[in-house]
Formats: structure tokens, sequence, C-alpha cells
């Protein structure tokens, strides 16, 4: 019973016809408005009864537990509400959603009260109406009258609901007392908060509360005096907000709002879209003004984010129209000489021509390409199709390799998928939580607050990390246990959990004998029980005290549901596949994969990580982990491909240096990776691009690489791309532009393009119709297509004829690989080692501001909380070498030096020191090694041995970057 | 050598506050050779007789009051150790009309005992209640609670066996019992009394409601403004623990309970049931809405068994003389007595209990004697700040719930406070809304906003200000703040506000209208901080 406001749609259909590129065109999406979700008020109730009750003489029937509120509501009947929103639990302040309910004394609120089996409701009567206009009176005796030049005109429930109970006039004047002259704070870069115009209703300290689950936000003072106030009176920045926007989105007036809203106004229409920086892969609505993107809000409907998100991805897009993007094509003979500017035609024939040269020279092989886990998949598929059937070799490789390639090695080994095995939404139904080698408070932080909101509940925690991360202790939540291993010890802390939950009969023996392989888990068992896998002996390994492992371990082997969340602190090791199997052993050992709230879950780096692995962008694997060897296969692709494909698989990245540096790797096209900021031992790096030919980055700013680069193809941003990302749950999200692409051509049709001119067939007509292809040639994915995500809205593979809506949980029925294979994860330590001139471990990782290189985050107003790179360290180990917080340091390892600012913090325990890696001009990877994992080559980013000592200067890498940095720039200007 | 003379000294906060202290120092310092043993006990309630000194003869007690340090000498002098003749003796102290009138239940040991020892306590019928709770089991408790009538004594007048039934019907693993001693009303002083006078009452009565709910741990919600009940308790608390009668497996019955004791911070909103649990969880006194009831969804989420000290203090003495004997006393729906706490302009002040019945110029002038002042009474209100005023003409109305709620009134808490003529009743109208304004929480708009616009538009009709057009508006912002607040107190303070306007209407219309137009000047901050000084309480 809303009211009709808008015109029906004029429907149209996306007909294609052959020849040039067409945009993909979906069916049925109408003319182009705001995206308006409807809010039912209260959250969904989690009862599955049904009530039948009469609401203003109609009969309904709802969910029992349902509040009155929603219950109108569903059906159409707008029960006028300032304080409840369906994101938020009932709070029942404003009184304005009162309703008469037979029977019953008074004017009930309806957002608190549940429904009841008959009840009879009127939501409409004249004392309604006379209590709600005197209520509203009230509200608006002490609020500014300033509709016209509000920033929320058009867009405010104060000034909708004044409208819905026909306020006509304010009795009480407007001379009496009142917080009209309250100050604004415009401290956060991104929102304002402007007390005068704030209502009490409490939406934004609850939003923190519940949904962020930072309690950074109260109401101060009591009566009349009530205000909203960040932390302890400080402003907003120096608060402990997180800028998760939260607040903004729950706020009903213009008391806290974008400043992109301030600044433009209100947007006229919104395209629904994923966010492009971490694997949570948040669906955001791009509020629009024509092509200008006026703000990102979270969508209601993500089935990743449940309509909430972190500063990035709601703040931090201010980069895709920076004015460092490259927008022309550029070449150049030398990295020497400067940049030309070239049109695009020039610029492909140009590379082509370049590969083709380098080609005939140094043989087939002597080219390859890397796939960005940054891409769509549509994007990504077609460059690994590029270089193998293009180039004719396996030479593609993946970001992936650097961050979660022993995911995909060790789940394939034991499970029988690379992938993880629930939906995020599986921790609300966890009863121990176990995160190892992850910090998502600061990488994943909307998966963070949903996991949060579960340990809320009374989940139980476990943290396993070197460092105190953010979980280890929050506001309501503190872990019970946190075992600070030594860098490098994960897989003799996986052992012990194996050899308490053996020796102490914690093993689920039904689970096992019926899903696992009985001889391999005999043979683990044996393994297990060795006195080495001991809690006593590892505790020496480890530097954790035995009864802590014994006790977490309990924990977790006694739990009804125990989950996995683990992250790059477990893959980037040089045993990280042996902890991948590790973990998965414990988890089958327990019966915990195949239902809900347990699992073994990665939180996967990157927005499309899981996707651009599951394109085949390894060079021995083609699509769905599927080995270029076999014959099968491969012979499915050259018959849909036209071409011979090479059996051989092909270099890693780490193999492409070395070739680089002994010659015989002269090409490479990059999309969208900073191999010389991200990938490890960066003197190494930069020796191997300078050692190529013709280096090809395709991005959207001159990266580090590009300094090293002849041919620079200019990217595009999510911001302009159709297509899809895989997120860490498996699930396949929808990319929509939002703007044409600003340097004038979508990737994948730069790469198709570049694939003609090489002389191999291409003619895709949109992204539409790659994704119709990897269906068709991926099993997993055979049930995709954009047309059936645009209805659906998103979907987790595998989806295809067994799974038609795809696969929320893995493993249900028994594992992929058909019995779980516990695999022996022996310890074999790392060959980076402490002395006395390198007595510290390093360990590196992200913040929540910043996000891995910064190439994006470093150009937007997150800067302001995250300028350079800190090392934390100990106050002991500081002490120690006379260091004080904020002092200069360098940090120097085998492999280089560079200096940084210290952070002295009882964060990171003593003998460990931790930097993040997103400031080019610190250079945290000129330090890093290139030992690697064992099994995939993932390099070994979380355990490097240093000294740290006071410094003057900047190291002498660090000077020659600058010299570089100015000499590139220079090389650009005289382009 | 002769046992020692025991001389009673109140150490209850009025008393003490009229001297007590000094007297007991003067009492032990002039005893000479004398064997005396002062025993401070709590107050029986006849506050303008304080300090009352008792004194034990061949186990009468003997009652001098008030008494001053300087008397003590004197006191002496006169023998009093013996029952000697003095201008400040009342003869023995139970047969003092004023509390020989009374019929002490909750209060019966209340000025008798000293309220730190159990063996005494025990000596005059303590912890006979839950030795018979402990025999009757849970469901035979509930019923001798049902057949008592008792209701809560807080002020809302819910039947209490109804509230412990749904507790224990409730279950839990966890479940609590919270005791609301955050007395803050005006006029009211029962719980203070009973905590400084006999603190293991309500002790004996929290582990009776832990037993018949299934509770086992108990927490009572203390108003910060009560040192002296602060003390008295704690000591209670460790001398109950030390006698067995807390702790685990109470007397071998195999029933656990402890109790803490937490302060509040100065809110008078604290005192309303869900904020307190709020306050008691840590976290900001906000009221919070209702359904779920704390019976079912109260302390940390637990079931919760919220009742105010008279409440729980009235159920041993139920239980030790029988729910009926204590549901034939009292009239109507009201049964039983409540510790009336006559205060203000009234000559004789002090803690009354009686059963419901009595009217309220029987309690005003049999009890208290008339006013102070000795001119005539005009208002009273009864419950507190949130208690309607009635004139003269109500006064013959009987002490009952719902007698009272016929005339707009209520019983509340029991606190009778007595104006007399010189009263302005529209001072007193701007007041209640004052203090709801300084006691909102500010969760709700009817009271966060609607007491703040109360005062003002109290104020333009008091100064003349478009009179008529204000007394209407103060109408509907009364309907407002009653159909539309989220507690009592932004629900009930329309009630002192409505009394007024109805019987003292002639208050409010003292100046003479301002001409429109003028209307601006009226209400300047000026005039309204004025207004402030002016009312107060």
């Amino acid at each position: 019973m809303s009211l009709m406001k808008e015109a029906d749609s004029a429907r149209h259909a996306g007909a294609h016809s052959a020849g040039d590129p067409q945009p993909y065109s979906p069916r049925g999406r109408g003319p182009m408005t705001l995206i308006k979700e409807p809010d039912y008020g209260t959250p969904e109730s989690p009862q599955t009864g049904m009530v039948e009750v009469e609401i203003d003489g109609m009969p309904v029937t709802v969910r029992a537990g349902t509040t009155v509120l929603r219950a109108a509501r569903e059906q159409g009947i707008d029960v006028p509400k300032l304080c409840a929103t369906d994101s938020l639990k009932p709070f029942g302040s404003c009184r304005l959603c009162v309703v008469e309910i037979e029977g019953r004394k008074g004017y009930p609120a309806s957002c608190t009260t549940p429904v009841e089996p008959g009840m009879k409701i009127r939501t409409q009567t004249p004392a309604l109406a006379r209590l709600r206009r005197n209520v509203m009176e009230l509200y608006i005796s002490d609020h500014p009258l300033d509709c016209l030049t509000c920033a929320a005109n058009g867009d405010c429930e104060l000034q909708d609901m004044a409208g819905a109970v026909g306020l006509r006039e304010v009795r009480y004047g407007f001379d009496g007392a009142n917080h009209l002259d309250a100050e604004k704070d415009e401290s956060n870069p991104y929102f304002t908060f402007d007390p005068a115009k704030c209502i009490v209703c409490s939406r934004c300290v609850r939003a923190c509360d519940e949904v962020q689950g930072t309690f950074a936000l109260t109401i101060e003072g009591r009566g009349f005096d009530s205000k909203v106030a960040a932390s302890m009176g400080e402003s907003f920045f120096d608060s402990e907000c997180v800028s998760c926007g939260a607040c903004v989105q729950a706020c009903p007036t213009a008391t806290l709002i974008e400043k992109t809203i301030v600044d433009h106004g209100q947007p006229e229409h919104s395209v629904l879209t994923t966010c492009a920086y971490c694997g949570v892969g948040c669906s955001f609505k791009a509020e629009m003004k024509g092509d200008q993107v006026v703000r990102m809000v979270p969508y209601k409907d993500g089935h990743a984010n449940h309509g909430h998100s972190c500063v990035k991805g709601r703040f931090a897009w201010g980069y895709a129209t920076h004015k460092d993007r490259i927008l022309h094509p550029m070449i150049r003979d030398s990295i020497k000489d400067p940049w030309r500017k070239v049109s695009w035609e020039e610029a492909i024939q140009h590379t082509a021509r370049r590969f083709k040269e380098i080609q005939a020279k140094y043989g087939r092989k002597s080219v390859g390409g890397i796939t960005s886990s940054r891409c769509t998949n549509e994007e990504v598929f077609i460059v690994q199709k590029l270089v193998r059937a293009a180039f004719g070799n396996n030479n593609v490789d993946t970001c992936a390799r650097v961050c979660h390639s022993p995911t995909g090695y060790g789940l394939k080994q034991t499970l029988g998928t690379s992938a993880g095995t629930q939906p995020f939404d599986s921790v609300m139904d966890a009863d121990v939580i176990m995160v190892i080698g992850a910090n998502p408070t600061e990488a994943h932080p909307v998966f963070a607050s949903q996991m949060k909101r579960r340990l809320r509940q009374g989940a139980r925690l476990i943290v396993i990390d070197p460092r105190k991360i953010g979980l280890v202790r929050s506001p309501r939540i503190r872990a019970d246990y946190h075992l600070p291993l030594l860098p490098g010890t994960n897989v003799p802390m996986i052992n012990a959990f194996g050899h308490v939950i053996v020796s102490e009969g914690l093993v689920d023996e039904e689970y096992v004998r019926e899903r696992c392989d009985l001889e391999a888990f005999e043979a683990w068992k044996k393994f297990i029980l060795k006195p080495e896998n001991s809690p006593e002996v590892v505790s020496q390994v480890t530097g954790v005290p035995a009864e802590d492992i014994r006790a977490a371990a309990r924990l977790y082997g006694q739990a009804e549901r125990a989950a996995i969340y683990y992250g790059l602190g477990v893959t980037e090791h040089s045993q990280g596949s042996t902890m991948v199997m590790g973990m998965a052993n414990l988890a089958m050992a327990t019966g915990n994969i195949g239902f809900t709230g347990c699992g073994v879950n990665p939180l996967r780096g990157q927005n499309n990580v899981q996707g651009s692995c599951d394109m085949g962008s390894f060079p021995h694997e083609l699509a769905d982990y599927r080995p270029i060897a076999d014959d099968a296969v491969r012979g499915s692709f050259e018959k849909h491909w036209g071409v011979t494909l090479d059996p051989e698989p092909g270099f890693r990245i780490p193999n492409m240096f070395d070739a680089a540096l002994a010659g015989t790797y002269k090409g490479i096209y990059i999309q969208g990776e900073d191999l010389a900021q991200s990938d490890p031992n960066t003197k190494h790096v930069e020796a191997a691009l300078s050692a190529m030919e013709c280096v090809v980055v395709q991005d959207l700013f001159l990266n580090e690489t590009a300094k090293f680069a002849h041919v620079f193809l200019p990217g595009t941003s999510f911001l302009e791309k159709d297509g899809t990302f895989i997120n860490a749950e498996r699930r396949i999200n929808r990319v929509r532009p939002v703007m044409k692409p600003q340097q004038g051509k979508s990737e994948w049709l730069i790469t198709q393009e570049l694939a003609q001119a090489l002389g191999y067939p291409m003619s895709y007509r949109n992204e539409a119709e790659i994704m119709d292809e990897i269906a068709a040639l991926t099993p997993s994915f055979r049930g995709v297509s954009f047309e059936f995500l645009d209805r659906v809205g998103s979907v987790q593979w595998p989806c295809n004829e067994k799974a038609p809506m795809g696969t929320p949980i893995m493993h249900v029925d028994g594992f992929v690989r058909g019995k779980g294979l516990f695999i022996e994860t022996e310890y074999v330590p790392t060959k980076e080692r402490t002395n006395r001139k390198f007595p510290l471990l390093l360990t590196t990782g992200r913040t929540l501001t910043q996000y891995n290189v910064g190439a994006q985050t470093r150009r937007t107003d997150n800067v302001r909380w995250y300028h350079e790179d800190l090392l934390e360290i100990h106050p002991s180990d500081a002490e120690l070498r006379g260091i004080k917080d904020g002092d200069r340091v360098s940090l120097t390892s085998r492999k280089g030096e560079i200096t940084l600012e210290a952070k002295v913090t009882e964060r990171v325990p003593p003998g460990v020191v931790y930097t993040t890696f997103h400031d080019p001009e610190t250079g945290a990877n000129v330090v890093t090694t290139e030992y690697s994992d064992w099994a995939t080559q993932c390099p070994e980013y979380k355990v490097t041995a240093v000294q740290v000592a006071p410094a003057v200067e900047r190291s002498a890498w660090q000077r020659e970057f600058e010299k570089r940095r100015k000499e590139q720039e220079r090389l650009l200007e005289t382009s | 050598m002769a046992a020692p003379v025991r001389v009673y000294v109140p150490r209850e906060t009025s008393a003490v506050s009229m001297g007590a202290d000094e007297v007991a120092a003067a009492l032990a310092a002039h005893a000479g050779g004398q064997a005396i043993e002062i025993v401070r006990n709590g107050s029986w309630g006849m506050s303008w007789l304080e300090p009352l000194v008792e004194v034990e003869v061949d186990g009468t007690r003997i009652a001098y009051g008030p008494v001053a340090p300087e008397d003590v000498p004197d006191l002496y002098a006169a023998d009093f150790l013996r029952g000697g003749a003095h201008a400040s003796r009342l003869g023995p102290t139970a047969e003092i009309p004023w509390l020989a009138r009374q019929e002490r239940w909750t209060f019966t040991r209340c000025g008798r005992i000293d309220p730190a020892s159990v063996d005494e306590f025990r000596a005059h019928g303590g912890f006979k209640g839950l030795e018979r709770a402990f025999a009757l089991g849970p469901a035979g408790v509930l019923d001798e609670v049902k057949a008592s009538g008792l209701r809560g004594r807080g002020g809302a007048g819910f039947p209490t066996a109804i509230k412990w039934q749904t507790v224990a019907g409730t279950a839990s693993d966890v479940k609590y019992v919270a005791c609301n001693a955050d007395e803050g009303d005006s006029g009211t002083f029962s719980d203070r009394m009973l905590i400084e006078g006999d603190p293991l009452t309500l002790i004996e009565g929290m582990a009776i409601a832990g037993f018949t709910t299934g509770a086992s741990r108990g927490y009572v919600y203390l108003r910060s403004e009560y040192p002296l009940a602060k003390q008295a308790f704690e000591k209670a608390l460790a001398a109950a623990r030390d006698a067995g009668w807390l702790g685990e497996n109470i007397q071998g019955s195999g029933f656990d309970f402890d109790i803490e004791l937490h302060l509040g911070a100065g809110s008078y909103v604290c005192g309303e049931e869900t904020s307190m649990l709020e306050s008691l969880e840590g976290r900001a006194g906000l009221v919070r809405y209702r359904p779920p009831l704390p019976a079912i969804s109260g302390l940390f989420g637990k079931p919760t068994v919220v009742n105010n000290v008279i409440t729980l203090a009235s159920v041993p003495e139920i239980l030790v003389r029988g729910g009926e004997a204590y549901g034939a006393l009292g009239t109507g729906r009201s049964r039983g007595t409540l510790p009336f706490q006559l205060a203000g302009n009234v000559r004789r002040g002090g803690l009354v209990e009686v059963p419901f019945g009595l009217t309220l110029r029987e309690l005003i002038e049999d009890f208290g004697g008339g006013t102070y002042s000795g001119r005539p009474i005009r208002a009273v209100q009864v419950g507190g700040p949130l208690g309607a005023y009635f004139p003269e003409a109500l006064l013959d109305t009987p002490l009952d719930y719902e007698a009272f709620a016929a005339q707009g009134g209520l019983i509340g808490h029991g606190g009778v406070v007595v104006f007399d003529d010189t009263v302005d009743m529209a001072a007193q109208a701007r007041f209640a809304m004052e203090f709801c304004a300084h006691e909102s929480c500010g969760k709700c708009t009817p009271c966060r906003i609607g007491s703040v616009r109360g005062v003002e538009v109290i104020d333009r009709i008091v100064a003349g200000v478009q009179r008529e057009a204000n007394f209407a508006l103060l109408e509907d912002l009364c309907d407002t703040m009653v159909d539309g607040s989220l507690c009592a107190l932004g629900g009930m303070t329309p009630y002192p506000v409505r009394s007024a306007l109805k019987h003292f209407r002639a208050d409010f219309e003292r100046k003479s209208p301002v001409e429109p137009g003028g209307a601006s000047t009226a209400r300047d901050a000026d005039g309204r901080r004025s207004a402030i000084e002016g009312a107060g309480p």
C-alpha cells in the first residue's frame, strides 16, 4: 500500500548486433532511478512460526516475534517512525510509531511490541494523529528551520515525518531552550556532525554499537542536555571512531552527513555494484549525479555485508578521479627515455610488435603475463587466455601467488576445493571462533563487525597471532586465549592442537569414519602423537605456555561448532601450505566441516583473489583448478579457442624474475599488480624488471613497476568496469559501471585488441559474453551469467546443474575430493634465522585506513589517519636500543635496509617488530626475503630476521628511490 | 558486678542530623562509674522526638526525647538509668500513643534491635520467615504471599506473588533478585529507615524471594545519598555471611544466595526499574521499553525479581504471622499495612505503619498533628513528586490504591508532604515540570523536550502571556506526556501539574494578562531564570 511515485519502467531488451563491441545491457533495468531500500523499522524476526493479526482491518500473517511496526510496514502500511530502522534493535524512544491495540491501555510503541495471535491493531486514528503531531511539534520546537538550505533536504526522515503527521504550527514558539547554537564538528574528512540538527534518536550510537561494534559513540549528559559524543568528548577525528559510516547511514537527519552530499546535493540515480578493496566484497549503491559519484552507500541486500561498510569502501573512492590517473596510453624505448603519449591503436600495435619481436628472438616462452586480483573475472580470464592462446605458452601467474596460493593448494589437497568452506553468515552459528594469522578488524572490517556481533552474543574466541590484534581485547570482547607465538611457528602450534585433540579423545570418530580416508587418518594420528608435537615441546618452539595451548585446543575440540578464520599470517610462510593442511586436518578430526558455524575460512586480501585463481591464472592450471597437463581438460579449451595449447606448465612469478635475470625472459604484460612494491626483496625485483626488454603495465597510476615499464596502458577503476568479482566466500558479485572508461577503453577490450594485434582472433562484444565462455568451459560456473546474477543478486559457486542456486557451504554431504585426506604436517623451520646481527623478527601486515601498496588509499583523505608506514617495536626492545616513540630508525635485514618511524607499543611481543607496506617511499619489501612456501612459492613476508637501530638519514635504497621518482616524474612531464 | 545498663541512641540519618552521635558521646563521657552499654539502634520513626534516647529498665524501654548533648548531665542527675523523671521523659516507648496506634509488620524490629547483630535479630523473630520458607518450599511461599495480597511498595502496586511466579516459571540457568533502594521520591524515607534500622530483614526478604523464584544472586541498588544506610547494610551483609545466612548452602538448606550492594549515582530515574537494571549492568541509566518484562528478561537479560525495599522486607513477617493475617488488614484491594512517611509542613513527622484504609486526614491530623506552622492545610502531595496535589476537600479520601487513583492521585511509595496556605501552586506545578526536566534520562521525546517546554509554557501562563492558548497547550502537552512517555517519570509528571491546574487554577492567574505582542519580552532568558529561582523544592 505504498504511495506509487514512479512511472512504470519502460523496459528494453539487451539485443546485440554482430560486429562492434556493445555494452552488456541488462534486461529489465528500468530508467535510472535512485534505489530506495524499504526500511521495515525493526530487524527480521528469527522465529519460524506464523501469527495472524489484523492491521487496520486487514488480516495479516507474519512471522512470530515480528514487531507490530514491521508487520505493518511489510504490508506497505507506513507507520511513522524516527528512532527505528531495520538494521538496529528496537529502541522505543521517538514515540511516533505508537498504535492502538484492541484490549490494551494507551498507545504502545509499535517498534517494541511483538505481534500476538489475534491482535487487532489500528495505525491511524484521530487520537494517534493528535499524539504524533504533538510529539513532532516538540521535536521541531528544538530544530533549525532551514530545510531549504539543509544538506539532507530531500533525504530527511524528520522532514518526511513532519509531512506525514501533518504538523502545521509549533505553538511553543522557537525562543525556548534549544540546541541551535551547538557547534559543528567537521574534523572527520568524510562527514560532518551538526548537533544542532540532532534529534537524539541514538541511531548513530546504536549503529556504532550493534552494527560496527566499536562503541565509539555515546550519549553524553541527561535529559534535555543529552548529546551525541564521540569517545570522551573528543572530536570525531580524534576519537575511537573508525569512520565506517554506519552512524552516517543511520542518521535520519543532516546531523551526520557525508561532506560530498553537503558539497554536491542529493544524488539522482544509483547503480548497484561491488567494492573493489578487500575480499569481503561489500555490495554498494553508487549514488550518482550524472556520471559523478556523490556517495557510496552499502546495500542492505548485499549478502556479504548486509548494509555495512568500512572507511575504505564507503569513503575512499576519490582515487578514481584523482589527478594522478594516467588517461593516455604511453610508450618509450628505454626506461631512461621520456614517456610518449600515443593513440590506443599505436600503443596496441607497438606492444604486439615488441612481443612478437621478443618471441622471434628469444623464443616462444620468453614472454608472459600477470593477472590482477583487483580486476574482474572477465578481465582476468581474457588475459590468461591471451597468454595461453596468443603468446602460446603458460607463463601466466597472478598476484594471488604472493598471498593465498597456499590456500588453493592446501585445501585442494585435503578437501578437494581451492576455496573456503563457508559463507560469512555462518559465523553467526559458531560457538568457538579461532582466528589465525589474520587481523579482521583492520583488514576485513565488515566481516570483523559480524564476527564481533557473534562474539558479543557469547561465542568463544581463540586468537593465534604474534601481535595483540584488535580482537584480542576490544569493547565487550575479550579473547578466551591469545597465543602470541613467534613468527614462523604456526605449524608446530597447529600440530600441538592436533596432538591434544587426539591424545585427549576429542576426535569426532564417527565423522572421520564416515567422511575421511581412514588409512591417511591413522597415519596422521601416529604422526601427531609424536612427542615433538606435544604442547610441552611445541611450547619451547612457539614461546607460548603449554597450558594455554592445551586449554585453547580443548576449547576448540569440545565446541559444538568451531570455525577457523585465517589470513596471510598463515599463508605467507615457507610452510604456508603445510599450515593450511594442518588446519584442514584439525577441522576434519573434530568434525568441523560441512555444516554452518564451522569450517576453514581464508580471509582473502583482495576483492577478486578467489576469482582470479578460479579463472585459471596459475601457470599449471586452467579454470576450476584443472591441470593444463590434463589432455581432456586442455582439449576442451583448445576446441573452444581454436588453438593448440602448450601442455607444459609455465613460469610462476618468481621463476619469471629468475629467468629475466638469466636473460631468457624478456617481455611481460602486467595487469594491475605493482610487482616492484608488493613483491619481496625489492632490489631483486627491480633488477629483474630492468633486465627485460618490454615491460607492459596496465594500471590506473604510474606505479612503482611502471618506472621500469616500456608501455603504459591506462586501466579503469571499478567504477568503470562491467563484470564480476568473487569474494572470500566464493560469492560471485556483479560489478557495474557508473561512468564510462575515463581513458577511453574498457580493460578487456585492451586485452582483446592486443590479442588481435598478436594475430589471435578474439571478438567478444561485451563482458557478458566472456562470462558466458567462462560458464561454458568451467564446471563450477556452468549456471552463471550476467542475466542470472542480475536476477538473483549474487551466487556462491559451484553454481551448476547440481546446484542451480549456488553452494553456500561446501562439503555438506561429503568432501569434494571424495574422502577427506589427512596429510602429515611435519614442521620444517624456515631458513631465515635470527642471530646476533639480526636478532629481531619482522612481520608485516595492513592497517584499516590503507590498502596494500596504497596506490588508491594514499590518494584519498585516508592519509590523514596513516600517512606513512610505522615500525611497531616493544618497549623493552626499544629501550635496549635507545629508541623512543616517534624516532626515525633503520630496519636492516640480510636483503636491505630502510628507515622509518618507530612506534613503541606492547601490541608486539618482545623480539618481534611489525610494519606495513603501504608506502612506496618506505619500501618495506626492500628488507623481506625471497624465501617462500615449499609448495607454491608464496613469499615468506611474515618472517624476516632484522636489526633495528636509531637512524639519522634515509637508507641508500630510499635515497635511490627518491632519485628515481624525481627522474620518472620528469620523464612523465616531458611526455 | 551487675550487667551494664543498655542505653539506646539511634544511628539513623534524621536522628544523627539532630545530634544523636553527640548525645551518644556525651552519654559515654558522663557515665562516671556507672556501667552502661550504648546500643546504636535504628529509629522508631518518631522523627520529631529525635534524638530519642531509651534506657532498658527491668526489661522495659523507657524513652527520653528529644535529647540534646547538653541535657545529658541532667539526665544522669535525674537517674534516667533507672527510669528517673525528667522533662524529656516520655514513658515506656511501647506506650507512646503515636507508636502504640500503629500496626507494625515490616518495621516490627526497627528501633528495637541492634541492626548489626544477628543474635538480636534472631531473638526477635529474625530469619523465622526464611526458615518457614524452607519448610514450605517455593510453591508454599507463593501461596502465602498470594494470600497476603502484598503489592509492590515502590509505587506501582503490582501484585508481588504474580511477579515472583513469573520469574519462578521462567526457565533460566541464572536468575536475579534486584532490590530497588534508590529511594528518590520527595518526602520518602522508609527504605532508608529500614536499611539503617533493620537491614537483616531486607536480606531475609531477598533470600526468600531468591529461594521462591530460583535466584541465587541478589543486588541492592542503593541511592548514593544514604551513607549511613550503606554502612549499616554492609555490616549486616558481613554479619549474615558470618552467621551462615548468606552464601552457599544456607543453614544446610541446600539453597545458595548472596547479595551485592551497588551504589547509584544520583539519578532519580534510576529508581525506575529498567533504568536501574541498565545502571546495575554498568551503563547509563536509560529506561528500557517493555515488554520484555524484567521478570522474563531483566538484569543481564535474565529473569529478575525487581522489588522495592519495603516489598521485600514485608515478606518475612508475612511468612511468620501468615499471609492470611496480613491480608485480613486493609481495605478493598489494598491489603496489609504500609509504612507511610509524614513530611513537609507537619508538626509530628515520621514513619507510620498502619493498615490501608485510614483517611489522609486521620494520618495528617491524628498522627501528624496538623501543620508545623499552625496554618491551615492547603494541599497534600502523596506519592512523591509525581503524585497529585490533593486540596483540603479531598483529605477524607481513604489511603487505598484504588481510592486514590479514582481522585487522580497515587499512594506511590507512601510519602505524604503537607503544604499550608502560603504555598504557590503554580510554582509547584512548574516545579513538577522542572523536576522532570532535571531528572529525565533523555531517551523519549515527550519527557526530554516536553518537560522543558512545560516549564516554559507555565512561565508564560503565570506571566499572563496568551494565557488561554497556553493553558490549552499545557493540557495538550500533558496528554502527550501521559500517552507518549516511555516510563512513569514523563508519564506521571502531568499528574501534579493537572491537579494544580484543576484545584488551584487561581494561583496561575495572579498576574494580569499581558497584551498580545508583549509575548516575546515576557519569555526572554531573564524571565525564565528569575522564575526558576523563585521555585525550588
